[in-house]
């Protein structure tokens, strides 16, 4: 059998992944005097991924990025949430694992463990295919396209083992393996953060095209804030599991909304030698996510945190078509109109709690 | 041709005798079934007080020359020629003893892994004593109160309890600010950094770099960054050298590197970041092909199979270091007409040359 081409179902409009309310939490060792201790990782993320776009995910750190890519994935269940591929909830009767797997794919930031090291790369890419039902000669054939539309020559490269290649061409081997099922997502784990920045460029421009020629819709991990900005269209800023702020990309690093968006955009170093950083823009490392400071996970390290801040969680609230932010500053819902200090630069408002 | 001091008086060059100072540094590694040429030739100076970023992909020999300075590779299946001066002192010729007081004591070291490099059995502030114990005759309780001071000054919070922790009990920040109280225990005139903020967040490494450009100032240190980002190098450094293959293709002041970059690589380096300034959609100028095989270097320049200028010298003869008039030398033969590559694109003989790498 032939692997016929994933088809789209439910139309342009329909979001081709949509989650709902996800939540991981991963339990701890059991302690005989305090009550079971968990990881936060992910605590209810709404995202809809549309047909055809890149929405990139940033945060530092232990934000739950990676742990959100594994549950879109389905390689660990996700504790509560739905998440729902073209109009099919994933996992029913309609849309079972097997075949969710076949239209969503991933590629990992580790090139190297992420190949077995005893096959051939052929061997590696055919794989897939092979367990999905295709002919040995077929799916060979096809890996031999994806090798030369990767870039790497099959004749040199079909035969060699993982070892043998360096970083970057074994990373367009994973990339050639995750489009081996014909997919319609692809989730991109730090993908190009191992790689040397001359590379990094060669495989973001593959990605670019591949893009377009298999008509993908690409998720995005990084924590490279000039990557994102080139390769999405849409960005979701988190911040200890949960969506601080999610809108374009131009809207959100022109207008950021959210404090930490707005530090993690200074925190870029500036390749300006005459323009150097001054003043770190958030002290100390992000908080751990074993127990996260109440209401807005941010007050701790949050340059504008009001009382009301610890106190209550704030709401996702929409300030544009597409832009939403969880921060109770400038809500008119909760009496702190602070915008006006938010616009004065760091130095004078650096005193405020 | 390839010394640095030959060229005439460029205007980055320190006045005085340089604090820092490797002359045609050659580090060979004969392990495997080739001698693999690490480090082909490389010149440097660092003046007291001065900030060198070495900048450089993987495998370019940025990280064996670091430990060449402190005569960390293994002196059995590494072949170092050239001379290191230090302080007015050969390196080279150090004795065993003399050595371990000139590791850490006049040259310290920082990595990009501190979970690595700190010892897991032994609390941070143990580790500190014991350093400083060993370089001086000093009671325990003197040796924790330094201990305690440098914690302060690297901006640990709660020092006081942070000394008494282990390793793996501290956040990546943390343990990074531990690793350069360590590196600062012995009052060393030379801080090495390998790579100190790769691993980390870019709102935890703006903090570790502001630091340690404050300690800079405040000590006087001469310090030598290596990194492959660009960024972290304008950030930290005040001269900034290229490598490439074992050798520096470009050294000059940030400013001038950043602006005003002459050889083909850096061209290509600072060309294929994907920066704010970027239309989206249109393709990043990738620099194609990979590095060449160390053990197996071109007779020529060695970026010349990826250079969209090379011409037949450059195949043949390693071009040497030619200084240009703002103070910057760059090892190319074409150096006069690399311009061109900072405005025009070179990506139409990118995708062809990538097959036959290798």
């Amino acid at each position: 059998m032939a692997l016929d081409y994933n088809a789209d179902r439910g139309g342009p409009a329909q979001p081709l992944l949509t989650v709902r309310n996800l939540v991981k939490h991963f339990p701890l060792k059991k302690s005989w005097f305090k009550e079971r201790e968990r990881v936060y990782a992910v605590d209810g993320i709404d995202l809809e991924v549309l047909k055809g776009e890149t929405v990139g995910v940033v945060g530092e750190s232990g934000c739950g990025k990676s742990t959100t890519a594994r549950l879109l994935m389905h390689l660990i269940e996700p504790d509560h949430g739905d998440i729902i591929f073209d109009g099919e909830v994933v996992g029913s009767p309609e849309l079972p694992l097997r075949e969710y797997r076949r239209q969503v794919q991933m590629v990992f930031q580790d090139s190297y463990s992420s190949l077995n090291p005893r096959l051939t790369i052929e061997a590696s890419i055919a794989f897939g295919p092979q367990v999905h039902g295709v002919s040995n000669k077929e799916a060979l054939s096809r890996t031999h396209d994806l090798l030369a539309r990767v870039g790497l020559d099959p004749r040199r490269f079909a035969e060699r083992y993982p070892h043998e290649l360096s970083g970057g061409q074994r990373q367009r081997v994973n990339i050639a393996r995750a489009l081996a099922l014909q997919p319609r997502l692809i989730i991109l784990d730090e993908a190009v953060s191992a790689l040397d920045k001359s590379v990094e460029a060669q495989v973001l421009n593959l990605l670019m095209d591949l893009k377009e020629e298999f008509g993908l819709t690409y998720v995005f991990i990084s924590h490279d804030l000039n990557v994102v900005r080139y390769m999405c269209d849409r960005v979701l800023v988190m911040y200890l599991g949960k969506v601080a702020e999610i809108g374009p990309v131009a809207s959100v690093y022109e207008r950021s909304a959210h404090p930490y968006t707005t530090a993690l955009l200074s925190s870029m170093p500036s390749i300006d030698p005459d323009n150097r950083t001054q003043v770190a823009p958030l002290a100390g490392d992000p908080p751990n996510p074993i127990s996260p400071p109440s209401g807005c996970r941010f007050h701790t390290r949050c340059k504008f945190a009001l009382p009301l801040c610890s106190e209550r969680e704030p709401m996702p609230r929409e300030l544009a078509p597409g832009h939403r932010v969880a921060c109770h500053l400038g809500d008119p819902a909760t009496g702190y109109v602070v915008s006006e200090a938010r616009r004065a630069p760091a130095e004078t408002v650096a005193g405020l709690p | 041709m390839n010394d640095i001091s030959a060229i005439p008086a460029p205007v980055t060059q320190p006045p005085t005798e340089p604090y820092l100072r490797l002359s045609n540094l050659d580090v060979t590694f004969l392990a495997g079934r080739a001698p693999v040429h690490a480090v082909n030739g490389v010149d440097l100076v660092v003046a007291e007080g001065e900030t060198l970023a070495l900048i450089g992909e993987s495998g370019s020999g940025k990280s064996v020359t670091l430990r060449a300075l402190m005569r960390l590779n293994p002196p059995r299946r590494t072949k170092v020629t050239g001379e290191i001066r230090v302080g007015g002192r050969d390196v080279m010729k150090l004795d065993a003893k003399a050595l371990s007081h000139f590791r850490g004591g006049e040259v310290a070291m920082i990595f990009q892994e501190p979970l690595l490099a700190l010892d897991p059995v032994f609390t941070v502030g143990q580790q500190i004593t014991e350093a400083i114990r060993r370089h001086e005759t000093i009671s325990r309780e003197d040796a924790r109160a330094r201990a305690l001071s440098l914690f302060e000054r690297v901006r640990i919070p709660s020092p006081q309890k942070r000394l008494d922790t282990y390793p793996h009990e501290m956040s990546g920040g943390m343990r990074q600010r531990a690793m350069i109280a360590l590196a600062l225990a012995c009052n060393p005139k030379v801080l090495l950094a390998d790579e100190p903020t790769t691993a980390l967040d870019a709102t935890v490494q703006i903090q570790i770099l502001l630091l340690l450009r404050e300690l800079q100032r405040e000590l006087g240190l001469s310090i030598i960054f290596v990194t492959h980002d660009l960024g972290a190098a304008v950030e930290i450094a005040d001269r900034i050298a290229v490598m490439y293959a074992g050798r520096i293709v470009e050294q000059g002041s940030a400013r001038d590197i950043i602006r005003n970059p002459r050889h083909p690589y850096t061209i290509g380096l600072l060309k294929s970041r994907a920066d704010g300034a970027m239309v989206k959609g249109t393709r990043l100028e990738a620099i194609p092909g990979s590095p060449p095989d160390l053990s197996r270097m071109p007779p020529g320049c060695a970026f010349a199979a990826r250079c969209p200028l090379a011409i037949e010298r450059c195949r043949e003869e390693v071009p040497p270091l030619v200084a240009q008039d703002t103070g910057t030398v760059a090892r190319c033969w074409r150096v006069e007409e690399t311009h061109v590559l900072r405005t025009g694109s070179w990506s139409n003989e990118a995708e062809p040359a990538l097959a036959s790498t290798r």
